[in-house]
């Protein structure tokens, strides 16, 4: 069944007020997981266990939030950032996130950034609505 | 010696479900102090309870492959006191199951009295800290503790008529 976006990102909105104790009002397409809502690494996993609950799909961890696999290989990290390796394959890993500014600095720590609202929309909206 | 806030299981499904009994008594010196003269089961301890009943039964849903640890409360509500006296059943039930963590929930109550819904997140801690140790008192079970007897009691049970049911689910 086809859902709009408006749909998807209130029941995102509500399983992230859930998951992490926010307010609805803090959580927009723009907010960042862990710098703005404070989501933590098991938090992720959470998100990821009620987003499959409410949207009825089947959600492979390194999907959505592939980060760990990413930084813990020498050959996508040098000097805590991103290689050009690295960076090619965080696009094909994150087809659903903006990378653009990210890419001007790809620094590690900043990956967590790229994890926003938006991101999770995006994502659900192409598990759901993609032909 | 470790706290265990559970006296036996009840019910053991594998991988689903679990219902776990728990006597309060006034021999539990805890109460003397929480609080004076006003006796209530603390409810941190009734969470660490619903984490052992929870906790074995995600543990035994790998057959105690990885090592499970609590890693989030994400929902503790309370809606009345327990006294000494009280029996407390814990009803747990695994929500989701992943290679490196589950959640579940659980449901503590007295009689048809609504005590607490509590819901967890464990980790497994083999598959997300790779090679970092951790002391061994921080895991919900290992196969040392006190806690294989509460299994192997239930274990022993002949089935019960739901037993055939959920198998052939």
């Amino acid at each position: 069944m086809a859902m709009s976006r408006e749909d998807i990102l209130q029941q995102v909105q509500e399983i992230l007020v859930d998951a992490l104790g926010v307010d609805d009002d803090e959580v927009s397409l723009e907010s960042r997981l862990m710098g703005d809502l404070g989501a933590e690494s098991i938090d992720f996993l959470d998100i990821v266990f009620r987003l499959e609950k409410a949207f009825s799909i089947k959600i492979p961890r390194e999907e959505l939030f592939p980060a760990e696999s990413l930084m813990n290989n020498p050959e996508f990290v040098s000097n805590g950032k991103l290689t050009e390796s690295g960076l090619k394959e965080i696009r094909e890993r994150l087809p659903h996130t903006d990378l653009s500014e990210f890419e001007k600095d790809p620094d590690l720590n900043k990956l967590g950034d790229l994890f926003t609202v938006n991101a999770i929309v995006n994502f659900v909206d192409n598990r759901l609505n993609a032909a | 010696m470790r706290w265990i806030w559970i006296d036996k299981f009840v019910e053991f499904k594998s991988g689903q479900s679990a219902v776990a009994l728990k006597n309060v008594t006034l021999a539990e010196e805890h109460l003397h102090d929480h609080f004076p003269g006003f006796p209530v089961m603390p409810e941190c301890l009734m969470i660490e309870g619903m984490a052992q009943t929870a906790g074995i039964l995600v543990g035994e849903a790998r057959k105690f492959s990885e090592k499970v640890i609590l890693a989030k409360i994400r929902k503790a509500v309370f809606f009345d006191y327990v006294k000494a006296g009280d029996s407390l059943m814990l009803e747990a039930k695994i929500e989701s199951l992943a290679p490196e963590a589950a959640s579940t929930s659980g449901r503590i109550t007295r009689g048809e009295k609504l005590i607490a819904e509590i819901d967890l997140m464990f980790s497994h801690v083999d598959k997300n800290l790779s090679g970092k140790e951790f002391p061994e008192e921080n895991f919900v079970f290992d196969d040392t503790s006190v806690f294989d007897s509460l299994l192997r009691e239930v274990a022993s049970q002949p089935p019960g008529p739901g037993a055939a049911e959920s198998e052939q689910e």
